[in-house]
């Protein structure tokens, strides 16, 4: 990374006069300033065509109740659906990982790979028509299952949907979505982990799983932690699967089982968006904004913690 | 690397075992007895109860575990048993991870083969009510955004990418690196509406134009072409730039006539996965383009249909006999997944047959 600069620096000092070089420059610079031009203009149209949703008196917001008592719930359902996804893919992606990295035989781990990259290749409509199709009613009979035997707990306190299309069938389909993600990033990690460290483990005697926990996990925890974060953004944004798949009444609710959920703000966005008109319309993109904000803050934080490990990493 | 999955089973069968405690060894086939064993037994069950396919796979694969732990524990101790436990289970997340993909390419092929025909290729939705008709319209339109897309980011995209690895230093260097890679993460659906804030200011509200789809697509497509396009500029060897600057050669001809072309298969990859990202996004379009039934190949006038939305609305509003608009829309899936998975495989194959040999 540094050293593709070395040689170039007395080169530009002398050249730099040619005009082909400024032009050149001058528009590599510019293609570079004006992505920071269109992320600032993206923050600034949704803060321009959201601000008549702000100041709009409470009644005319849908709902009327004002701007806070429309996002709240439907902020309430984007965090719900992303947690369970989370809580439910980072396992799953971290062992995958270390299946692909460690376990599994050598010449079919980087085609597995592949594969496992094909879940991130489907749109997520599809998703969304396999979640309903496929994945929501084979769930039911588990949901039942779930209501009769753990229904004294919140989550699961019922009635059981008869359809299958609930919150936790969303969060399952966002999980599948973000397995990827994780994946691909803690795999990433776990093969930069010094093979010095792994083999004075296995030298002492460790078996394969001590060699895992001594040396390869703690090196990569803050890649799973900041891949983790990187799927909690997607799993934030993800619209069309849950637009498709979750059935939706408002409200605020914890129960995952039931067929009235709180919708997502993405969801939202794209089920009442081709309707609307005014200031629900403005309403619409005030969510919207919520959600740039919430995403971008994770993305941020995620991309800092991949980035400082890297930092740190043996390869430089 | 060195490779670590064959190697540890000898060394630490032996090493640890302390004086007075001599462990056993499982034969190698004892695993496998084991989950032989546990399908067995879950056969039998199946005799008694009845069990479904998935209950079947999921009785055996936990029997077999147990088994395997149990048995590991009694002949060669804990350590190696929480070991073998591991595997199993490792094993069996990269299993369950295989079912969502197996189940959705199964399904969709399955609901989606019913209208792959001449007539879905041929014809728009105009005038058609219930059976028949097809998804012409909804093919043109996603062409002729996705190119107009690509129109858009790549130049944006490679010049950038050009800029962070061959020109750019200090802040500002820093602040693109870190902002393309937040941008990433950008929710498709918030594209959407900033291609629709911004156009709605200047043509009034509830404008849906195709080039407005473009524009938020390509919000999500450049830094996806500027991550990839860096990736493999920074691969080509610095002795190619030196001894082109020691001909007399400028930077800027070094750059277009030696660094670009030494790297063309990976940009070529790299673009070509990025269309691969953009061309199955739906809700920016849900909220840019809206749908239409007939054929509209001007994206500066009026409404476009596209495949993904087409696919949304077929579904959700498939019209009086529901079946024949769902059976279109699995049609309309399956083409999209067609599309992905082909762009996908040309990716590789331009990495396979063009690129040149580097040292990994």
């Amino acid at each position: 990374m540094t050293a593709t600069r070395t040689p170039s620096d007395p080169a530009a000092g002398r050249t730099v006069r040619r005009r082909g070089d400024r032009v050149f420059a001058g528009s590599a610079k510019g293609a570079g300033i004006l992505i920071l031009v269109i992320l600032a203009g993206v923050a600034a149209f949704l803060v321009a065509e959201a601000l008549p949703a702000v100041t709009a008196p409470g009644e005319d917001i849908p709902g009327g109740e004002g701007l806070g008592a429309y996002i709240g719930p439907l902020l309430f359902g984007t965090l719900l659906a992303a947690v369970i996804a989370l809580l439910v893919a980072t396992p799953l992606a971290v062992a995958i990982a270390l299946f692909i990295a460690y376990y599994a035989p050598r010449r079919l781990a980087q085609g597995l790979g592949y594969v496992v990259d094909l879940l991130a290749a489907i749109p997520s409509i599809v998703y969304g028509f396999w979640g309903i199709y496929w994945l929501a009613p084979r769930l039911v009979p588990f949901y039942e299952w779930l209501e009769r035997n753990l229904g004294f707990v919140p989550f699961f306190a019922g009635p059981t949907s008869a359809t299958g299309r609930t919150m936790l069938t969303a969060g399952l389909v966002l999980a599948v979505m973000i397995l990827p993600i994780i994946s691909a990033i803690s795999r990433e990690v776990f093969l930069q982990v010094p093979a010095l460290h792994r083999e004075a483990a296995l030298a002492l005697g460790a078996t394969r799983w001590e060699m895992i926990r001594m040396a390869v996990l703690p090196y990569g925890r803050s890649g799973v932690i900041g891949g983790a974060m990187l799927g909690l953004g997607r799993a934030l944004g993800e619209t069309m699967a849950i637009a498709l798949v979750l059935s939706v009444s408002g409200g605020i609710t914890v129960n995952l089982i039931s067929s009235g959920n709180p919708s997502t703000i993405a969801a939202n966005v794209a089920l009442e968006f081709p309707e609307s008109s005014g200031v629900d319309v403005n309403t619409l993109i005030a969510s919207g904004l919520a959600l740039f904000v919430i995403t971008f803050a994770v993305n941020m934080l995620a991309r800092w913690i991949v980035n400082r490990r890297a930092d740190f990493s043996g390869a430089n | 690397m060195s490779q670590t999955s064959t190697t540890p089973a000898p060394a630490t069968g032996q090493a640890p075992a302390p004086i007075g405690q001599q462990r056993g060894h499982l034969p190698r086939w004892a695993p496998w007895a084991s989950f032989a064993g546990a399908a067995v037994l879950v056969v039998l069950l199946d005799l008694a109860f009845g069990l479904n396919i998935a209950l079947y796979v999921l009785y055996t694969v936990v029997l077999g575990t147990v088994g395997v732990y149990a048995l590991t524990r009694l002949v060669e101790g804990a350590r190696k048993a929480t070991d073998r436990l591991v595997t199993c289970l490792v094993v069996s997340a990269f299993g369950l991870a295989m079912v969502p993909l197996v189940s959705l390419v199964y399904e969709v092929v399955a609901r989606g083969i019913e209208r792959l025909d001449g007539e879905f290729f041929g014809y728009s939705l105009v005038g058609v009510v219930g059976e028949g008709g097809g998804a012409y319209h909804a093919i043109m339109g996603t062409l002729v955004v996705t190119a107009l897309t690509a129109l858009i980011s790549v130049p944006i995209g490679l010049l950038t990418a050009i800029y962070l690895v061959e020109y750019g230093r200090g802040r500002l260097k820093q602040a693109i690196t870190f902002l393309v890679d937040v941008m990433t993460g950008i929710p498709s659906i918030v594209a959407g509406l900033f291609a629709y804030a911004l156009f709605a200011l200047f043509f009034g509200p509830g404008v849906r134009l195709g080039i407005m789809g473009a524009v938020a697509l390509s919000v999500l497509m450049i830094p996806v072409v500027v991550r990839s396009a860096e990736e493999v500029l920074k691969l080509v060897p610095n002795e190619l730039r030196e001894a082109s600057y020691a001909l007399g050669v400028p930077k800027w001809r070094t750059i277009v006539k030696v660094v670009v072309p030494t790297a063309i298969a990976g940009l070529g990859t790299g673009v070509t996965l990025a269309v691969a990202r953009v061309i199955g996004e739906t809700a920016p379009l849900l909220v840019t383009l809206g749908i239409v039934n007939g054929t509209n190949f001007d994206p500066f006038d009026g409404r476009m249909a596209t495949l993904p939305v087409y696919a949304y609305y077929q579904l959700t509003q498939p019209g009086v006999p529901p079946q024949f608009a769902i059976d279109r829309a699995w049609t309309a899936a399956l083409v999209l997944i067609m599309l992905v998975m082909g762009l996908n495989v040309v990716a590789r194959l331009i990495s396979r047959f063009f690129a040149p040999k580097t040292g990994r």
